[in-house]
């Protein structure tokens, strides 16, 4: 379990990056907290030429409320940085409640949250949040910078919309308002383990229901998945009962999700663990009420 | 209950300055959490140690058509390629079996694969280089052809006549068959009132050391020396086999396991790996390294368990059970494990069945079959956990039929303390058991009706949780019985030299290992309190072929019984050494002297005549002062083997308390309560750890742990991510008792305690969710018990 062998260098600044990316196109990888890569290195499944260290970069670490009321997180923000911050507790409590089912605290003190969003796990839990909260993805490359929604960011297992010599720098997505509720919950068979499945929610709330939702399900398919017409029946004004509302929502979920079968857990029991969640992340949001 | 027995004759250890019985902390517990232990990867390696890695089939089944090394042996740093054929003409291969098990088979193992590939994960080349990357570097050089062979994974159907066969020269995958009958089993079941049965399923483990296998050696072609450190239990007897294997004489071997990281049975096997490294060694006369990284010990490490028992059970109107059946099969891979075979684990799950109760029909068919899968062999509680789980999950079945409570039933069954000595008929030998005062205590421990009304009352609530028991036997102790008599030169008896040093101290060097389970202290408890010294003032050196005496070391719940009787006989004779000096010293009978706390004191009167500093330093500095013809003897040596029963038997009782989210499948443990017979305890703090370490194993085995293969004999989940060890976020508490029943073996009467948590922690567990589960109609017999199975058991997932 040893990487093959691989050249580093530390990054001084975005641009460095962006061009030591762009004079290896095929070898370079960015490296942040190391959590994913290097183990993927050591299993010998990665094998990049070269390994550019962003680490040192701390203004990418930044957790900052820009003038237009909407919370800007550094990539290099470090999961315990996310669960430390009285910001990220205030205006993103759904970050807050995501960030412990994290694996440990070991990997939560390196791990950093531009790097879970890049490595892009089906199985993570901060792509599904960003999904639910509807950020936005701050992105520098060799042909400037751009933004990406989160919804569209994700593509496949370990794929995502950044293009080769693109870095991701920063997140951006509103504070909860006052009539906003989020939700989180996950199956893992231990404390820290991949989820067999989770859901990261957020939505709104009037008289007792939900007026908006966006139920953003992990570990169910190649990406996060936004369960569309789960939602709408949750929020269905024709419907005035929770309970009723909550019965369809579970019920239109199999037409929002196709999870896979795998060694650990079948697509049946995903499906049925995933109509689980659901009524109780929703039971939670509405029990609590909004602003939390 | 004790008043029974033959009055216990006074131990030496009941000495007012006696350490046996008290909580002494581990010597070595400050070195180890101080980062300052001393693994087989911390040990300075020689000048010019090279790192060896190991090319593994992809294949579970497939022929080697063609090798070429020549890239990899041109690499930067590779100092060595071999191929298998290559160490064999250095080191004779191997076959698992022994005469005991009559009939077992297996076929000639290498070290690392010629021809023919029977495992995914099997070593076929080895790579020897001045780095481990490096050698993994050149690994990714070789090119070999396959033409894959259709794999046997399934164990049932390794059995049928249209099955390949891994082995052709053996004619059959089947590598062992024992049938054992008592009494009438089929008359039994013609007049049962009640039958209940079940086709039971226990999953493959892999045994997840902290520490992986580890071995450093270096030949010294001058004086053709070989020195091995290496992370096992049984430095004796991997002496025996390198000096065998390689052509060497023995004296020529030395072996070394210094602190070794965890071993649970894992680390007394034979590894092809292992020996490929000590025979590269060999070859180039110069220091080979290698050490398993997780990725490769998930396959090649033995694995554990994998059983399929078909059991019934027969019972009588009045609720006594009268007979069982049991049938099991179970697959171990490719090979029976060398030098102790992979017939054990079977042998002993099928004569362990139903032993805690008064039943005397039994009729137990086993078979052991091959398979493309890693070797399976001896681990921790070997059999136990399948023979309690079928054993109990039957008996509740049982008790629910007859309509009685689980509790009371076992009472009904269980043997009666009148019945010592006891046969089973199974031919088991039991000195003395405890059953009925371990469940009285046990009751009393976990407060049973307070538990029951909680169950009562949560239902009201929705809240589903459950209560299980598993009564269990387990075996330690193990005599010349075990292997000695299969012609296996594998020792039963340990050795013991004590000597009092110039400083007064005491040197205890002994033939156990430590493998992190406190087995130094233990022996420094004994020979302190043997000698009549302060536990700080004994040193004990353990894990060296060369500085302690030859002796079985470390396996099946042995060191306390049988190492430790080893250091009290020698301890004793030690003091009775020093006190003949003493009495001439100071001109008075020895027998009116004692040593206590270091010092030589009247017998009378307690009152300090000389300290045993000074005895030392006059016999090793000034023995012109002591009469003419008197010799100082500073040093007592002595061997042990038990005798009088082919090995011990202790018993104990466990329960599990845990709540079901059926809606999830998910099992919360809200507590786990052990009482357990282990006869005399020396430390009651490592004996309640060894009982808490085992009992997380057995929940291991419970609800988390399982090796799957595809059906083409792939391990599926082969890293820590995917392959779920017990974790301390999961665990309940895990409230440990005491009966205390001492073998009359022994004068230490310690029976060993290293097998009971795992024994019987896993049957707690599922009888505990079948409990929970019952009001639903709800049962499993397969372990892990995972969210899906118990859903399904429920009725919840469709397909």
């Amino acid at each position: 379990m040893k990487p093959a062998p691989f050249d580093y260098v530390r990054a001084e600044s975005v641009h460095h990056a962006v061009r030591l990316l762009a004079e290896n196109k095929d070898g370079a990888r960015i490296i942040a907290g190391g959590q994913s890569l290097m183990t993927a290195m050591n299993f010998r499944m990665s094998s990049p030429a070269l390994l550019v260290d962003i680490g040192e970069l701390e203004h990418l670490r930044d957790i900052t409320l820009t003038a237009d009321a909407r919370l800007r997180i550094g990539a290099l923000t470090r999961h315990a940085d996310l669960d430390a911050s009285p910001d990220i507790a205030a205006h993103t409590p759904l970050l807050r409640k995501a960030i412990r089912h994290v694996a440990h605290t070991a990997i939560r003190n390196r791990g950093t949250f531009g790097g879970s969003l890049s490595h892009a796990d089906p199985a993570s839990e901060l792509p599904a949040c960003v999904m639910a909260l509807d950020a936005t993805i701050h992105i520098v490359g060799p042909d400037g910078d751009r933004v990406v929604p989160a919804r569209h960011f994700f593509t496949g297992v370990h794929e995502t919309a950044l293009g080769a010599g693109e870095v991701l720098v920063a997140v951006e997505l509103d504070v909860i308002k006052a009539d906003e509720v989020s939700g989180f919950g996950e199956f893992a068979r231990r404390q820290g383990d991949y989820a067999m499945v989770g859901l990261a929610a957020h939505g709104r709330i009037a008289a007792g229901l939900l007026t908006a939702v966006d139920l953003a399900f992990f570990a169910v398919g190649s990406t996060p998945i936004l369960a569309r017409r789960a939602a709408a029946a949750l929020v269905d004004p024709a419907t005035p009962d929770p309970a009723q509302r909550l019965q369809r929502a579970r019920e239109a979920l199999s037409l929002d999700l196709d999870p896979p079968d795998d060694p650990q857990s079948s697509a049946a029991m995903r499906m049925e663990l995933a109509r689980v969640l659901l009524g109780r992340v929703v039971g939670d949001m509405l029990a609590r009420g909004a602003g939390a | 209950m004790m008043s029974d027995r033959a009055p216990v004759p006074p131990l030496a250890l009941d000495r007012p300055n006696s350490y046996i019985g008290r909580s002494v902390p581990r010597p070595n517990a400050r070195r180890l959490v101080q980062g300052r232990g001393h693994y087989t990867d911390d040990v300075a390696a020689p000048a010019g140690v090279l790192h060896a890695a190991f090319l593994r089939s992809p294949y579970a089944h497939a022929r080697i058509t063609h090798i070429d090394v020549a890239a990899a042996k041109a690499a930067p740093g590779v100092a060595l390629v071999v191929t298998g054929a290559e160490i064999d003409q250095v080191c004779e291969p191997w076959v698992g079996v022994l005469s005991h098990f009559k009939g077992l088979r297996s076929a000639t193992q290498h070290a690392l694969a010629v021809d023919h590939v029977v495992w995914q994960g099997e070593p076929v080349v080895g790579v020897a280089a001045l780095t481990r990357a490096m050698a993994e570097d050149a690994l990714s050089l070789i090119e070999i052809a396959y033409a894959e062979l259709p794999p046997v994974t399934d164990p049932d159907a390794a059995l049928l006549p249209e099955s390949p066969l891994i082995h052709p020269e053996l004619g059959s995958n089947l590598a062992f068959a024992l049938t054992v009958e008592s009494g009438d089993a089929e008359a039994a079941f013609r007049d049962a009132h009640t039958v209940v049965s079940g086709d039971f399923r226990f999953g493959r483990h892999s045994p997840v050391t902290l520490e992986a296998r580890s071995v450093l050696a270096d030949f010294n072609p001058s004086e053709r020396r070989l020195t091995v450190h290496q992370s096992t239990q049984t430095p004796y007897q991997m002496q025996d086999i390198y000096a065998r294997h390689l052509g060497l004489p023995q004296a020529n071997v030395h072996v070394i396991a210094k602190d070794v990281g965890g071993s649970f049975g894992m680390k007394l096997h034979v590894y092809g790996d292992e020996v490929a490294t000590v025979a590269m060694s060999v070859i180039l006369g110069r220091a080979v390294k290698f050490i398993a990284d997780r990725l490769e010990s998930f396959p090649s490490d033995i694995h554990a368990r994998d059983h399929r028992v078909r059991a019934r059970m027969a019972v009588a109107a009045d609720g006594e059970i009268t007979a069982m059946i049991v049938d099991d099969l179970t697959g171990v891979g490719a090979f029976s494990a060398y030098p102790r075979t992979s017939a054990v684990e079977g042998n002993q799950a099928i004569r362990l069945m139903g032993g805690p109760y008064k039943l005397r029909h039994y009729s137990g068919n086993l078979r052991v079959v091959f398979q493309n899968k890693a070797v399976m062999s001896q681990y921790r509680a070997v059999g136990h956990p399948i023979a309690c789980g079928v054993t109990e999950a039957l008996v509740d079945q049982a008790a629910a039929a007859i309509g009685l409570d689980p509790l009371e039933f076992r009472r009904r069954n269980l043997l009666t303390d009148d019945v010592y000595p006891y046969t089973s008929p199974t031919g088991y030998l039991f000195e003395r058991l405890s059953h009925h005062q371990c469940v009285d205590k046990l009751e009393r421990l976990m407060d049973y009706p307070a538990l029951r009304a909680d169950q009562a009352e949560a239902r009201t609530k929705g809240v589903v949780r459950g209560i299980g028991f598993a009564v269990f036997i387990e075996i330690t102790n193990p005599g010349p019985a075990f292997y000695g008599v299969g012609g296996a030169r594998i020792t039963a008896q340990d050795g013991c030299v004590l000597t009092l040093e110039p400083s007064g101290n005491i040197r205890c060097a002994v033939s156990v290992t430590e493998q992190g389970q406190g087995t130094e202290a233990i022996m420094a408890q004994i020979a302190a309190s043997a000698v009549g010294v302060r536990i700080e003032d004994v040193r004990v050196i353990t894990g060296d072929t060369a500085a302690t005496p030859y002796g079985g070391a470390t396996w099946a719940s042995r060191g306390a019984g049988i190492g430790g009787e080893t250091v009290l006989i020698t301890g004793k004779a030690l003091r009775a050494n020093l006190l003949r000096l003493a009495g001439i010293l100071l001109q008075m009978p020895p027998d009116n002297l004692d040593i206590s706390d270091g010092l030589i004191v009247d017998n009378a009167t307690g009152r300090e005549r000389i300290t045993l500093q000074e005895l030392a330093r006059i016999a090793y500095y000034r023995p012109d002062t002591l009469p003419q013809g008197v010799q100082a003897e500073l040093t007592a040596a002595h061997h042990h083997v038990p005798r009088g029963q082919p090995f011990a038997f202790t018993n104990g009782i466990q329960a599990s308390h845990v709540e079901v989210d059926v809606e999830s499948g998910f099992v919360r443990l809200l507590n786990h309560w052990v009482v357990e017979d282990c006869g005399r305890v020396i430390n009651p703090l490592l004996v309640d750890e060894q009982i808490r370490g085992g009992v997380v194993q057995g929940i291991g085995a419970a609800l988390f742990e399982e090796c799957l293969y595809s059906e083409q004999g792939q391990l599926l989940n082969g890293t820590l991510a995917d392959y779920l060890v017990p974790m301390a976020s999961e665990m309940p508490d895990i409230h440990v008792d005491h009966v205390s029943t001492p073998t009359l073996h022994s004068e230490l009467g310690a029976k060993g305690v290293g097998e009971a948590g795992t024994a019987g922690a896993a049957a707690a567990v599922l009888n505990a969710i079948n409990d929970a589960l019952q009001p639903f109609g709800a049962r499993l017999s397969q372990m892990p018990a995972t969210p899906e199975r118990i859903l399904r058991a429920l009725g919840k997932l469709a397909g």
